[in-house]
């Protein structure tokens, strides 16, 4: 009896998909974006909020793994709410997008002979900061890329890592406030689920 | 508190000039000038100030002072569904807020708009886990379709303007407002503006015309259409829209549970109920139409079965508001995302006229199956206990369709949806979505405060009369003439018939040992009779219903009676069982 709302069509495999959600800037939206996914059991893998480049809206980046299915009834689920000014679903290939990543590493390993110098310009990385104990290095790109710099780095011992969520823009050439003044002037949603005019 | 204390007279218009005022007044007459004229509530701390407001307008707004806040909700939701406009209710922070939040979640998915004001501790004390706090905006949220926590005196009339066009546009829903103490007392200059639009938010997406055209296609081209009625006909006013339409078109019509009153139950199109416990015809027919209309509904389990296996062979169109609910549980071949109104007139414009006279007879035939195995037994049963649906033929004949009818959820609840005949619009009001048991006493109440010169009967089961049935309380308080019917089986019996059927008839925990209901009516002040034989039904029937004022008949009824037919939990519509 489990299955009877399971697809059965190739929209059911799992993928990454990117959400852009561009909300009014209130406080408790962010709640009521991620119970959405709370209620489906759909685990967020990443989630960035900024202010986005009209004053008073807000961005939402959020990454998840799941089927083409389920996140598009989850991103219609995200406009139904009422603050909630538009909620797009992107696949890897729609978007441009960013990781940043901040390696801490004693530093000792310079004494230790390993050239970390090389190691930072072979990843595109930089040094932000050299203090007596550890220095910490910054990578920005996408998550392979930051985990292979990871991987070289954890040998020599990593005091601290994180990896910030995604941010995104998509490749069309539509612009934010255009299309915050079309929904102004009009009574739907005028764009399709993955940003496209329809 | 005396209650000779003067007040300054309030003004008489609704809307004052713009002037200083306290939130708490602003709250009234932000009220009044969205047209209220009842409220259902419970005060408490956290709400002194606006009841204190409002004891100055007594004269324009009726204040009913219900026995729990869940009774206010599902009263306010009564009230909404007759009108079919917003109800409005008052509960204080804490207790008083968690203890509204059934009757929520309830309007949320059966799409009732109300209005819910909540008191809330002052605003320097938010998160602190002060004296009667909790976090209602985060336990509301997943339950409304819009909600705000309001600190300032000056958002008041912003808020509630914003609340009510919330509430009562697109699909509709519940809306929560927490307002803190302090800016209930703060002071305001008072200017209301009614809410016209927000730019986020689209209630009525226009109808597309290249979709009317798909859809007339397969209309006119279909051999066997079938069209389903759901709430959204109701709310959205288009009953005599459906009604040109499916007349022009020939189609037969169906209604789920909480589309019943939309169409007539004795036109010669409709062909019945839909759903677990719905008729036959309407089930099977479902699995062998070519094209399936639905018309504001939103395929719940409870209708559709197992969706995999429902109506695999049909192209299906989608008449929805709601653009979430479209290809949520049955992929669309045609969906229009509109209002039911404004599509469906598109729609009689572009089909054909056209006849379907042996696809319905196909469901008469089906009636006739039922009919032997099922319906004779249960309106003209031969045994010797009280059935269910004889009490409600009964009764529908003594009502002549003219009540509004209001249920509670369990057997009772399907049988009286089943045999009971629809004449008017919105005169059907049950908990479908959430299926809360305890709903009909109160919502019954709410509709007869809406709707003073209708009857009004509640048909409610033993297990859920007792879960509000403090309201009788509020019934005899305000002299709230329902008439209320108590089919008694000493059992839960909805989950007792599954047991049956499902667990090797044991019965774990269903079995009731029930008070002298009539007794605690006549301790309200509410009179009432028990009646276990058949020869006093009729009688007992009339009596209440020409009582004058509220009126509780106790009926026992067969113990172990099961309602057919029945589509088991997650088979297909094709598997309904006749017994
Ligand atoms: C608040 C709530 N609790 C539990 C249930 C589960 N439930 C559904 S029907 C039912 C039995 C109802 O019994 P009763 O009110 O006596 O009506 P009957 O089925 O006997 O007509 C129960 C317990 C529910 N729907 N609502």
């Amino acid at each position: 009896m489990s299955d009877i709302y399971q697809d059965k069509t190739g929209d059911a495999v799992e993928k990454q998909f990117t959400l852009s959600v561009l909300t009014e800037d209130l406080p408790g939206l962010l709640n009521n974006v991620t119970i959405i996914f709370t209620r489906r059991k759909l685990n967020i893998d990443m989630i960035n909020v900024s202010s986005s480049e009209v004053p008073g809206v807000s961005r939402y980046t959020i990454v998840l793994t799941t089927t083409r299915e389920q996140v598009e009834k989850v991103v219609k689920q995200i406009r139904k709410h009422i603050d909630v000014l538009g909620a797009f679903v992107y696949e890897e290939d729609e978007i441009h997008y960013q990781e940043i990543a901040l390696y801490k590493v004693p530093t000792r390993i310079f004494m230790g002979g390993v050239n970390v110098e090389k190691i930072i310009r072979a990843n595109n990385a930089r040094i932000l900061v050299i203090e007596q104990d550890y220095i910490l290095i910054e990578k920005t790109g996408h998550k392979e890329d930051t985990q292979k710099l990871y991987d070289i780095l954890e040998p020599y011992g990593i005091m601290e890592f994180v990896r910030s969520g995604r941010v995104a823009v998509s490749k069309s050439k539509r612009k934010t406030e255009q299309f915050l003044e079309e929904l102004e002037n009009s009574n739907t949603h005028s764009l399709s689920i993955n940003g496209q005019n329809k | 508190m005396e209650a000779t204390r003067q007040k300054p007279k309030p003004e008489t218009s609704a809307q004052p000039q713009k002037r200083k005022m306290s939130g708490s007044e602003a709250v009234i007459y932000s009220l009044l000038a969205e047209g209220v004229d009842t409220i259902f509530g419970y005060p408490g701390g956290a709400i002194m100030p606006i009841y204190d407001a409002l004891y100055g307008f007594q004269d324009r707004i009726k204040h009913v002072l219900v026995r729990h806040e869940q009774g206010a909700a599902h009263a306010a939701q009564g009230y909404a569904r007759v009108r079919n406009e917003v109800g409005v209710c008052f509960a204080t922070s804490g207790p008083g807020a968690t203890n509204l939040v059934t009757g929520i979640a309830d309007a949320q998915i059966d799409s009732t708009p109300i209005v819910c004001i909540t008191g809330q501790v002052p605003s320097h004390l938010l998160g602190t886990d002060s004296f009667q706090e909790s976090d209602v905006l985060g336990i509301s949220m997943p339950v409304t379709k819009w909600n705000f926590q309001v600190t300032k005196p000056e958002e008041i009339p912003w808020a509630i303007a914003r609340a009510f066009y919330i509430a009562k546009t697109g699909r509709p829903g519940p809306v929560l407002l927490d307002i803190t103490k302090d800016a209930q007392f703060g002071e305001v200059d008072f200017e209301y503006k009614k809410c016209e639009k927000i730019r986020s938010y689209h209630p009525y997406p226009p109808v597309e015309d290249d979709k009317i055209s798909a859809a007339a296609e397969l209309i006119n081209t279909a051999k066997k259409p079938y069209l389903l009625v759901g709430h959204g006909v109701l709310l959205s006013g288009a009953e005599e829209q459906l009604k040109g339409f499916v007349e022009k078109a020939g189609i037969p019509v169906a209604s789920t549970l909480l589309g019943l009153s939309a169409f007539p139950t004795d036109h010669p199109q409709y062909v019945g109920y839909l759903g677990m416990h719905g008729n036959y015809g309407p089930n099977v027919k479902t699995n062998e139409c070519d094209v399936l209309i639905a018309v504001g509904m939103r395929f719940d389990d409870r209708v559709t079965g197992d969706p995999n296996k429902y109506a695999p062979q049909a192209k299906v169109i989608h008449i929805e508001i709601d653009p979430s609910e479209i290809d949520k549980i049955i992929k669309t071949s045609v969906a229009i995302n509109a209002d039911a109104k404004q599509a469906l007139e598109k729609l009689t414009e572009a089909v054909k006229p056209n006849k379907h006279e042996s696809w319905i007879q196909e469901f008469r035939d089906c009636d006739e199956i039922e009919y032997q195995k099922v319906i004779e037994h249960d309106i003209y049963p031969k045994s010797k206990q009280i059935r269910m649906g004889e009490v409600i033929r009964e009764l529908n004949e003594l009502t002549h369709g003219e009540a509004v009818l209001v249920t509670d959820v369990g057997q009772h609840q399907m049988v009286a949806n089943r045999y009971w005949k629809f004449k008017k619009s919105n005169s059907n009001i049950t908990s479908g979505g959430l299926g809360t048991m305890g709903f009909a006493l109160p919502a019954a109440m709410g509709a007869q405060v809406a709707k003073p010169d209708t009857p009004v009967v509640s048909i409610s089961g033993d297990g859920g009369f007792q879960m509000t049935i403090q309201e009788l309380g509020t019934i005899s308080q305000y002299k709230i003439p329902v008439k209320m019917v108590l089919l008694n089986n000493d059992f839960l019996g909805m989950v007792r018939q599954w047991q049956q059927l499902f667990f090797e008839k044991r019965y774990s925990f269903t079995e009731m040992t029930n008070p002298d209901f009539i007794k605690i009516a006549e301790g309200y002040g509410v009179p009432g009779k028990r009646i276990t034989e058949r020869s006093e039904l009729t009688g007992a029937l009339k009596e209440m219903y020409e009582c004058e004022g509220a009126y509780l008949l106790e009926i026992a009824v067969e113990k172990e009676e099961n309602v057919f037919p029945m589509v088991p939990s997650g088979d297909s519509v094709a598997n309904i069982r006749l017994d």
